[in-house]
């Protein structure tokens, strides 16, 4: 490896979530509680910036031990599942927040792209906003001065960039703050995600820039969701898991181990303590199964079965059931719901105190493509656990209607059975039509 | 920008102080921000920068028919408008810079989004508020030649003066932004708390009247006084403008150490804090 430019040596960062508050049966207790609120109140605003040794249960650590090294002109890619780390790893490298232990050193000029935009304010010109937004992200006067008719050709603004922005159209506004952004020059640039803006076109264009930048020679950190920019731009990739690094290597397989790995991995369903509900009961792994056998491979129009594994904890009876599996695309978009007693599958009771909750499609009516699931249980009304993201799940083309022609992607992520009839005039006009 | 070559990133202890190569580095950042403030501050309003000479005339028109003709409130023996004015013409870059900076850093955006200097935050106010100050600072000129007012020599103590005040702006400012972030009490505090400090200081009345009603300790009690920065600003101000007084030292030496000592500490402060900010805001 050549000069590294990143060095991230043991990085961890911890972070306070609230507690729930306190809940009062009586009128007395809430009017109690109010009034001492101010004191509870204090004490728990300074505990924003104090951590006490003890206090773990409303603490989370974003990062723990990270350490890698980027060597310079090297684009390296990070992945993970929300929550991961990803982007407390880029705002600690950009200085935007401080680490709380570990360290780690950049040889070089950096620039941060955490949104586009920055600072851009609507009653300002384009061309005062260009400036503003410039300084913001690192530039001097005299940079932008030098590429400012570059900026604004790029951006396609042309006459309007003495007009006050907010009377762009929304497109105008992402072209010239991605444009502003796409003319840093810094040695090494951390991104974040900014490749999720404007239409579609404009995207591609970024993504052509983006590919621009990384041969140019400029060592790149690029956090994105789309695992499909992060494969094309970079060689490396790191994967985030609950702000440790569990994959460091080749982008291909770092791809495969997070795709494989959210949805293989009882762990990716976070930490128990963390998931909103009651608790009594908790999903212990969620995994695919298809032909009996586990798999994170399914196929349009195959048997597909989805597996909740749950334990009970404490003596108390989990009656009225509610379990719900949601289907989604990369975008969260619902796309499919499965609920048991929607669907005439009542469960009065779960037996205990560990079991698996299966839910069996004989057909799987979804088209080729990459899906994400959710689930929740609810007892009695009440959620007892929800996993937002229980992980992401391919589904490989098939023959679902059994004519032996794959359905193109663009047709849309559901599938049904369905029939086709021509009618001719004279039936058509009959009252059923068949 | 000239950024060290090499930036070690790793926890910081104990306290920092202010980077002053670092704010240089930045300072095409300050002057565009300053900038936006400026040109964004009366955009659309018909009135424009005429609302900086507005403010403070309407309420010296109040306070004149409030505090000079019906409580009778002496005025060192220069015409009630024109005392209050000059008086006013401080105040108001004070207590607007003031209520600016506290709020600036609570739900800015910049927070979470990009690395620079955060006391460049609350210092903004404090710069942009210079414009709307020079507006209105011009207007004494328009009244004393009203009343037949010829400045005097003392004027040319004005830029100190002008430095006090924002030294002392700038030093509360940092105390109130930091606090903010974390409390949003201050939000609320900050409403009664600028009129109390209002009245505090010698804007409706003349500092010449401690030592009318406290002969005996009048030169201490005025020290004392003092200690409060804005009371030396704007009794200088009254001097330095209007020149029926002496400048005030007995008040603008303890004002000015104080108001050191304010900004020391405040910035000693948030820099202790700032590394929190993102976290909070």
């Amino acid at each position: 490896m050549s000069r590294p430019a990143i060095e991230i040596d043991h990085l961890a960062k911890r972070y306070r979530i609230g507690l729930a508050e306190e809940l009062h049966d009586t009128f007395g207790g809430a009017v109690l509680s109010w009034l001492g609120s101010p004191l509870s109140n204090l004490r728990r605003l300074r505990r924003l910036s104090r951590f006490d040794p003890g206090d773990d249960a409303d603490v989370i650590w974003a990062l723990r031990d990270v350490t890698f090294a980027v060597a310079a002109g090297e684009v390296v890619g990070i992945i993970g599942a929300n929550g991961a780390g990803k982007s407390t790893l880029l705002k600690i490298l950009s200085g935007i927040t401080e680490p709380t232990a570990g360290r780690a050193v950049i040889h070089g000029r950096v620039a941060s792209l955490l949104e586009v935009g920055t600072g851009f304010h609507p009653d300002l010109t384009g061309r005062d906003n260009v400036y503003l937004n410039g300084t913001i992200l690192g530039m001097s006067k005299g940079e932008i001065d030098r590429k400012f008719d570059e900026i604004v050709d790029f951006a396609e603004v042309g006459t309007f960039i003495d007009t006050p922005i907010k009377r762009y159209s929304s497109g105008m506004h992402v072209r010239l703050a991605f444009s502003v952004a796409a003319h840093l020059e810094p040695e090494i640039l951390l991104i974040d995600e900014v490749l999720a803006v404007g239409d579609a076109a404009f995207r591609k264009r970024c993504l052509g820039k983006m590919g621009e930048v990384a041969a140019s020679g400029r060592t790149v950190l690029f956090v994105s969701h789309n695992l499909s920019a992060v494969e094309r731009l970079c060689e490396r990739s790191v994967v985030l898991d609950h702000g440790r690094i569990v994959f460091a290597g080749p982008t291909a397989a770092a791809i495969d181990h997070y795709l494989r790995h959210t949805l293989d991995d009882g762990a990716a369903l976070g930490d128990p303590q963390r998931r909103p509900g009651r608790g009594r009961v908790r999903f212990t792994r969620i995994w695919a199964e298809s032909g009996g056998a586990e798999t994170v491979h399914l196929t349009s129009g195959g048997e597909a079965s989805i597996c909740l594994a749950y334990r009970i904890s404490g003596a108390q009876p989990i009656r009225k059931v509610r379990v719900r599996l949601g289907w989604t695309n990369l975008l969260g978009d619902p796309l499919l719901t499965c609920i048991n007693d929607l669907s005439g599958f009542p469960i009065p009771q779960l037996p205990g105190p560990e079991g698996t909750i299966r839910i069996h499609l004989p057909r799987l009516p979804l088209n080729a493509g990459t899906y994400r699931l959710n689930a929740w249980l609810k007892s009695e009304r009440e959620i007892e656990d929800l996993v937002a993201e229980a992980g992401e799940l391919t589904v490989a083309g098939g023959d679902f209607y059994g004519t032996g022609m794959s359905i193109p992607a663009d047709c849309g992520p559901l599938l049904a059975d369905h029939s086709f009839e021509v009618l001719a005039p004279s039936t058509a006009a009959g009252p059923a039509g068949r | 920008m000239s950024q060290p070559r090499t930036i070690v990133i790793a926890p910081k202890r104990g306290f920092q102080l202010i980077d002053w190569r670092e704010l240089w580095a930045y300072r095409d950042l300050i002057y565009f921000l300053v900038r936006r403030d400026v040109k964004v501050r009366y955009v659309q309003s018909v009135l424009g920068f005429l609302w900086a000479i507005i403010r403070p005339l309407s309420t010296m028109v109040v306070f004149t028919v409030v505090f000079g003709r019906l409580a009778e409130i002496p005025s060192d023996g220069i015409p009630y408008p024109i005392f209050s004015y000059a008086a006013l013409v401080p105040w108001t870059y004070f207590s607007s810079s003031l209520t600016a900076a506290t709020g600036s850093l609570v739900g800015n955006n910049l927070l979470s989004k990009v690395y620079f200097p955060r006391l460049i935050i609350p210092l903004n106010p404090v710069l942009s508020n210079l414009v709307d100050f020079a507006i209105a600072l011009s207007m004494v000129g328009v009244i004393m030649a009203f009343y037949g007012i010829a400045p005097t020599a003392a004027i040319a103590f004005l830029p100190f003066l002008v430095l006090l005040m924002m030294l002392t702006a700038s030093g509360l400012g940092m105390w109130l932004s930091a606090m903010a972030i974390q409390y949003r009490d201050v939000k609320f505090m900050l409403g009664f708390l600028s009129s109390i400090l209002m009245y505090a200081a010698p804007v409706v009345w003349p500092a010449s009247l401690i030592a009318d009603k406290f002969p005996e300790h009048g030169a201490t009690l005025r020290l004392l006084y003092g200690i409060y920065p804005m009371a030396g600003v704007i009794e200088g101000f009254r001097a330095a403008l209007i020149g029926a007084r002496p400048m005030p030292w007995d008040l603008i030496v303890p004002g000015a150490i104080s108001a050191l000592v304010i900004w020391l500490s405040g910035a000693l402060y948030f820099r202790q804090r700032e590394r929190f900010f993102a976290d909070i805001f």
